[in-house]
């Protein structure tokens, strides 16, 4: 096997035992993103010099004795978490030129144990979408079938590690924007508890829904990332003050006397029959591993969809208003005034979803709108957070699928915005909760596509879903294939690879980097 | 002044003022003033992307003890909401402030006009972030070409103090205000310059007939950058409301902006063009929960407030109310009459001293009297000098200005100037006699009964001795001489 294509746990044996240094590691990923980006376009920005230089670090603290579980592992992130002197674009072209001064604290913590960032992946802009589709510069494609999306919006960073362009990654996650897209590119995707992973740093979209999480190829490797990125920030207010526990301690396989819940609202109608089979024959796999299956109900989940829809543009509309082109960012020229300036900027700036949530969440927070519509979601929203605490007094967990199809053609659903949010049914009502929850993969469709099942759980209880998702993966070998990219094209191969927009080693690193 | 022609007058004040916290509100950063421009800020402050606020909770402190001073209920549960609106000098579009769950309400005040006092009520007082400033490039925003942002003063912690519309009167106002100034400086919790612009007001008025119980449509005023400049703002107001009341006119609902230099309110915008700032609950905070004995511990910290502080002027210095209030009405200035009192027999020449000589010397200036050189002991040792009848009343008058500019003491003054009383009766006695040999005339005068001719002559012996002779000596033995001759 190749370096690139190693789990994390299992690199740092073999870190550990000096057979291989992380500079290999990292040489190995660039070359595979030369090989097959250009057909994957996971990346918005690479930065290869300070991978290396951070590898080097890596290398030393290893022969120091310093070295921690993810020292030297390539990591991968989603383009809305800020990086210190490299481009955070948010996919828009209002952040086109972005170089935030500051890093944002998962950004510290990984560079604190010497983890190397290979680049900063492709997203839905302001991480609004389901596919990439409203990435600004260009849609990355899934690498287990290239004319299908990757999901979104982190489908750069679900791509990047199911592509082997990078060993883990990290997504945001605020309405299943990690879900999603791992269960589409057949990796792990979790989302933590809310207030678990600081979000300074991290490009608000909506504040009370977002969070950060990791992408893996196993589970292990999901552990592995929560220790690293789990635990209180006083950078963040809504951080929680409580010690995390060692994640690793959950990877067991067994779930005997597990009581796990299937509530019914998330198997209706409009569930691709390959779904849903794939889905209830993982529970048929985890009752014969001796957990208690339970049919439960969470009466309040069909308005999930429709509560989501008014809390997150509504926080959206305020989070993105400073976007006004006065102080970073694009700038509209020839604005005879500053009012027209905020105009033209804004209108030039945004893309067409991300000014149809400013006009969504503005209206709902309008004068003589707001209890119709904000109270009233914020007030559904406890009526769904209340179902979930109903369904853990029976339940240590609760399973669904993560997404209602296997990943859809690109172009599919980018002209009917509708279809475009059903994608994320599921994955919606763990934001709204504040609970956690997690993807893991559970099958290949016919056609070779991967199927996720979502596993979710009660506040800060990460722990019983990566048992149960261990258990899974230990018991099933979805985890063990991987995407053909054999006859990818490389990054120099002309067409996709061109688009407007890639940048490599942008700020203060150096422009060597060339395609 | 409660009516003007048929109608009351209805004024409440809405008063911002920054607190004195060594960082800003949700930041590190400094809150000094007049720092270079864009020097304190971080990337917080300047609301770039990512950034996520944390409380100062110095501030909240400060602002609860605004509240505890101002007689209001402190929330047990508070929380704090966006106001969005578009403005270059906001950096995240949006000001971080109280909705509908202020930290404090329904406090009242007590102020006193022409002698009578008068219960104000407050509405609430809530905790929010200033915004930063526009320098424009002309006098004017629309004349000018380009305008230049400093963010210095972005994210300073404010809080906002919003009367109930219970004055009558412009005066009423300008009272609650100097009030509101004096209890904000007690508490110390902000160091309330309008000049500096860290006390800001903006007030509402309206009309209504005589007896009528309901309100009258409002106007806001804004711009007023002094005390005086809310009265003479309101005085102005109050007119042209009442003559478009008289005209059969209506008012309308409007902001209205004061032209200091022509001495008029300026239509600014309707009501219809008013913003909707879209006010919800900040989500990147967690509520507010203050405690009860977080409550009595501010509490307990509370200084002793200008009322009491008056009232204890009269009872233990026997001072008038008048002079008790008026010293009281400023903690500097009450600060340094009580150091110097205490150590007085006589504190009514304290009283007299500091309210006459020293506040016209502290207005020349320009300065409180924390920061005069002039301190309390100088006081005391030049009344004890007056006491021994080293100086005079009114050589003290010269000394209190010498130690004021230069911090000398009163002794030191006294002597390198020459300026010790002539107490010696042979020399004043040699004066009297030159005095009287050079004026036959009031001598006569004085003997053919007219008491004012001594007068005179205590003036004349006073100038020929650079007011350095005894007056009480001077008298008598000018007497005493009088009556041999």
């Amino acid at each position: 096997m190749n370096l690139h294509e190693m789990t994390a746990h299992r690199l740092h044996e073999l870190l550990k035992a000096r057979e291989i240094s992380s500079t290999e590691i990292v040489e190995a990923v660039f070359n595979r993103i030369e090989a097959v980006d250009g057909t994957v376009k996971a990346y918005m920005t690479l930065t290869r010099e300070q991978a290396m230089a951070i590898a080097r670090e890596a290398d030393a603290a290893f022969k120091n004795g310093q070295a921690a579980p993810l020292t030297g592992i390539p990591l991968a992130l989603k383009d809305n978490m800020c990086t210190s002197g490299i481009k955070t674009t948010c996919s828009s072209k209002i952040l086109e030129n972005f170089v935030p001064p500051y890093n944002a604290t998962v950004v510290e913590r990984f560079r604190a144990i010497h983890t190397p960032l290979v680049g900063k992946t492709n997203l839905d802009e302001f991480a609004m979408g389901s596919s990439t589709e409203n990435s600004a510069f260009f849609t990355t494609r899934n690498p287990w079938d290239t004319t299908r999306v990757p999901g979104g919006s982190s489908g750069g960073s679900a791509a990047a590690v199911a592509a082997d362009e990078a060993v883990i990654a990290l997504g945001s996650d605020t309405g299943g924007s990690i879900r999603q897209p791992a269960a589409f590119c057949g990796v792990v995707g979790m989302k933590p508890t809310y207030g678990y992973v600081s979000r300074y740093g991290l490009i608000a979209f909506a504040s009370s829904l977002d969070q950060i999480g990791p992408f893996t190829r196993d589970v292990t490797d999901t552990a592995l990332v929560m220790n690293v990125i789990a635990g209180h920030d006083p950078l963040d207010s809504t951080s929680v003050r409580r010690e995390a526990p060692d994640f690793t301690k959950s990877l067991v396989n067994d779930v005997k006397g597990l009581r796990i819940g299937v509530p019914r609202e998330y198997f209706v109608e409009g569930i691709q029959p390959e779904v849903k089979e794939a889905v209830a024959k993982t529970i048929d796999l985890l009752a014969r591993l001796g957990a208690e299956i339970q049919e439960i109900s969470m009466p309040h989940t069909e308005y999930a969809l429709a509560t989501y829809y008014l809390i997150a543009p509504a926080e959206a509309s305020s989070n993105l208003a400073r976007y006004d082109g006065v102080r970073y960012g694009y700038r509209a020229k020839e604005a005879p005034d500053v009012i027209t300036m905020f105009k033209k900027t804004r209108s030039e700036g945004f893309g067409a979803e991300v000014k149809r949530r400013i006009m969504l969440g503005t209206y709902a927070l309008s004068s003589g709108y707001y209890d119709a519509y904000y109270l009233k979601a914020q007030k559904v929203r406890t009526l769904i957070k209340q179902d979930f605490d109903r369904a853990f007094e029976t339940c240590d967990a609760l399973v669904s699928p993560t997404t209602p199809t296997v990943p859809f053609k690109i172009g599919e659903k980018s002209g009917d915005p509708l279809a475009m949010y059903l994608s994320d049914l599921f994955t919606i009502p763990a934001n709204l909760a504040a609970t956690p929850a997690l993807s893991v993969p559970c099958a290949l469709s016919k056609e070779g596509l991967p199927i996720g099942i979502q596993v979710m759980g009660k506040a800060f209880d990460e722990g019983t879903l990566l048992r149960i998702a261990y258990t899974i993966e230990q018991n099933t070998d979805v985890h063990n294939q991987k995407p053909n990219l054999a006859g990818a094209a490389g990054r120099d191969a002309g067409g996709p690879a061109k688009d407007a927009g890639r940048a490599h080693d942008t700020g203060r690193a150096s422009g060597k980097d060339v395609r | 002044m409660a009516y003007i022609g048929d109608y009351e007058i209805v004024i409440g004040l809405e008063v911002h003022a920054e607190l004195l916290t060594e960082s800003k509100l949700f930041c590190g950063c400094s809150t000094e003033f007049g720092a270079e421009p864009n020097t304190h800020v971080c990337p917080v402050c300047l609301g770039l992307p990512g950034v996520l606020p944390v409380l100062n909770e110095k501030a909240v402190r400060y602002a609860v003890k605004a509240g505890l001073a101002l007689n209001c209920q402190i929330a047990d549960f508070s929380k704090f909401d966006r106001k969005n609106y578009f403005y270059p000098d906001l950096p995240k579009a949006y000001q971080i402030s109280q909705y509908d769950l202020p930290l404090c309400r329904k406090g009242k005040m007590r102020v006193m006009v022409n002698g009578e006092v008068k219960e104000i009520g407050i509405t609430r007082v809530h905790l929010e972030e200033e915004a930063g400033k526009s320098v424009h490039s002309a006098e004017t925003i629309l004349g000018s070409d380009y305008s230049k942002e400093d963010y210095n003063r972005t994210g300073i912690p404010l809080i906002e103090i919003v009367s109930e519309p219970d004055m009558r009167s412009p005066e009423e106002a300008k009272a609650y205000l100097e009030r509101l100034k004096t209890i904000l400086q007690y508490t110390g919790v902000s160091d309330v310059k309008m000049e500096e612009g860290s006390l800001r007001c903006d007030a509402n008025i309206s009309l209504r007939p005589k007896e009528a119980t309901k309100f009258g449509t409002r106007t806001e005023l804004k711009n007023m950058n002094s005390f005086r400049a809310v009265q003479k703002a309101l005085e102005y107001e109050a007119g042209r409301q009442e003559e478009v009341l008289r005209q059969g006119g209506v008012i309308v609902q409007e902001t209205r902006t004061w032209d200091e230099s022509r001495g008029v309110t300026i239509s600014m915008r309707g009501k219809e063009e008013a913003n909707d700032y879209r006010y919800f609950p900040e989500p990147d905070l967690v509520p507010v929960v203050v405690e009860r004995s977080l409550v009595e511990e501010l509490r307990a910290e509370l200084p002793e407030l200008p009322n009491s502080r008056m009232e204890r002027y009269m009872r233990e210095f026997g001072l008038p109310e008048f002079d008790a209030d008026l010293i009281a009405s400023s903690k500097p200035l009450a600060d340094f009459f009580e150091e110097a009192a205490k150590q007085c027999r006589d504190p009514k020449a304290v009283a007299n001293w500091v309210m006459g000589d020293f506040t016209r010397l502290l207005k020349a200036e320009e300065i409180e009297a924390d920061r005069s050189k002039l301190r309390p002991r100088h006081l005391v040792e030049m009344l004890a000098l007056i006491d021994k009848g080293t100086i005079s009343g009114k050589i003290a008058k010269t000394v209190f200005e010498e130690m004021f500019a230069t911090g000398k003491d009163a002794a030191i003054v006294v002597k390198e100037k020459g300026l010790v009383q002539i107490s010696d009766e042979g020399e004043v006695t040699r004066i009297i006699d030159r005095i009287l040999a050079e004026n036959p005339q009031s001598v006569t005068d004085f003997k053919a009964g007219k008491e004012k001719a001594i007068t005179f002559l205590v003036g004349q012996v006073m100038r020929a001795s650079k007011g350095k002779a005894n007056p009480a000596l001077v008298n008598e033995i000018l007497r005493k001489k009088l009556a041999g001759l």
